[in-house]
């Protein structure tokens, strides 16, 4: 299978990156220093090629009565334009087909930003279910989306957008967005930092990154933005939760509105009985012995309660190992988690880890 | 290119080998090894006294990214552990063939050495891989 290339891909080879294979996109996985690219998020701006990642925009009268059946989480709630909302869009039987965020754009029209590796199941299933609901859905691979993030990555930004715009872009609050035309700015981000996320026609996306570049925005590659998000507690979507598992034992019940109670979303009738009282549940550990958590590494209580790292690496912030694990809801007593044929003591913390350059943890 | 010093063993698994005066064997990663693991943030080496069977896994180098295992390239006893990798794995990527070695061992046999490849055996290994 040829692998896709975003419109930087060139630019991506020019800089040295290291590609690799994210979803049947050819994707750069870090341009030298992985911990360097990390840490410059942390503590300046680093910019990151996302446009695998798919706009989708919806459009109809019934627009958000359609999302409110569709979405886990209650896009009732975006009352100002601009508005983002961060959901699950569940299965019948409560299982994850994605997690997406959600710009409130008008009455009626929303846009949906969804992951690389789901964009076509996406796109077929929602399509399907909106059709009742006369909304059209049409996905914008015409954009393409660059995440800038860092405590320096608004100001970077906004050097170099129209004067209107850039205003408008340096008053949005979090998880809010402001747009010119077919230049789309949000202030959301994954990696736990103040930040930017811009969808934008391909030519002018590869023309901002080369003014970030010349102004000593760092690019970064898709493992610092692994490490960041992990650090920040963010779920990664294929790894910390899939079609097989429901939001409450995903760290995710946050996002799923119960109120109002007659608000029929897809998966709420599956996963309303578990409520309160899901068997599993997510956690977040540090490791306190030496070595690395990895993904898939067994977890012990001293109770007997099990369960399965998730997500896990070493945490450049923090200089100490991290993970999410999967664990029994019943769970009391010391942690342990077995490293390569030995138990290793962690400690159960909940996420984020670290948040705007700072340990929580 | 990365860097192969003319004068040190080598093994296809990417480990390297300086026979100092004394017989001992210095060993680490070469400088493709640690190119292509990425940043190191986790180092284990092998406790001093122990014996090693040749091709034995006794070490293990973790990057950002994964866990891999390091071999001995001959058979012997650990003499000596590079205890500064514990706070520092890092030496790894920016010295692998001097402040980054790894362990020393005392060969069983010191002959096993000159089985080992050279610069240019390891440099054809690379060029194939």
């Amino acid at each position: 299978m040829t692998l896709k290339h975003t419109a930087l891909h060139a630019e991506h080879l020019r800089l040295g990156a290291r590609l690799v294979d994210f979803a049947g996109w050819d994707m750069p996985i870090q341009y030298q220093s992985q911990l360097d690219e990390h840490h410059a998020v942390r503590s300046a701006a680093g910019m990151f090629d996302v446009a695998h990642m798919s706009a989708l925009d919806l459009q109809g009268a019934r627009c958000r009565e359609f999302l409110r059946h569709l979405l886990a989480n209650d896009v009732g709630k975006l009352k100002l334009p601009g508005k983002a909302l961060y959901s699950c869009m569940l299965r019948d039987d409560g299982g994850i087909l994605d997690d997406l965020i959600a710009y409130y754009i008008s009455d009626e029209a929303f846009r949906l930003v969804v992951n690389a590796g789901t964009t076509d199941k996406d796109i077929a299933w929602i399509s399907a279910q909106a059709a009742a609901y006369g909304v059209t859905v049409r996905y914008r691979s015409d954009l393409g989306i660059l995440a800038v993030q860092g405590p320096q990555a608004r100001t970077a930004v906004a050097r170099h957008l129209p004067a209107a715009l850039a205003e408008a872009a340096l008053q949005l609050i979090a998880f809010q967005a402001a747009w010119s035309g077919d230049v789309f700015v949000g202030r959301t981000g994954y990696t736990g930092e103040d930040g930017f996320e811009l969808i934008l026609p391909h030519a002018e996306l590869v023309s901002l990154w080369g003014s970030l570049l010349a102004d000593g925005v760092k690019p970064c590659g898709l493992g610092a933005r692994d490490t960041l998000r992990l650090e920040a507690g963010m779920n990664l979507y294929g790894q910390d939760m899939d079609e097989s598992r429901h939001p409450l034992e995903s760290g995710l019940g946050w996002t799923v509105a119960w109120t109002p109670d007659d608000r029929d979303f897809i998966g709420r009738r599956a996963i309303e009985p578990l409520r309160g009282n899901s068997p599993q549940t997510l956690v977040g550990l540090v490791l306190e012995g030496r070595g690395v958590i990895r993904a898939h590494m067994p977890v012990r209580f001293a109770n007997g309660a099990v369960g399965e790292t998730t997500s896990g690496g070493f945490a450049p912030t923090m200089k100490q190992s991290i993970a999410m694990a999967r664990v029994a809801s019943d769970y009391s007593g010391a942690c342990e988690v077995e490293i390569r044929g030995q138990w290793v003591a962690a400690r159960l913390v909940k996420p984020p880890f670290v948040r705007h350059g700072k340990v929580l943890v | 290119m990365s860097n192969i010093p003319a004068e040190l063993k080598y093994v296809a698994s990417h480990e390297w080998v300086r026979v100092e005066a004394d017989g001992t064997l210095t060993i680490g990663i070469t400088d493709h090894a640690q190119g292509a693991l990425g940043d190191l943030v986790f180092v284990e080496v092998p406790k001093v006294g122990r014996k090693l069977a040749a091709n034995e896994a006794c070490a293990v180098v973790e990057s950002v990214k994964a866990a891999s295992d390091v071999y001995a390239p001959v058979a012997g006893e650990v003499s000596a552990i590079n205890e500064a990798l514990a706070s520092t794995p890092e030496l790894l990527n920016s010295d692998p063939y001097q402040a980054g070695w790894m362990w020393k061992l005392k060969p069983a046999n010191p002959a096993d050495v000159a089985a080992l490849l050279d610069a240019a055996g390891y440099a054809k290994v690379l060029e194939t891989a």
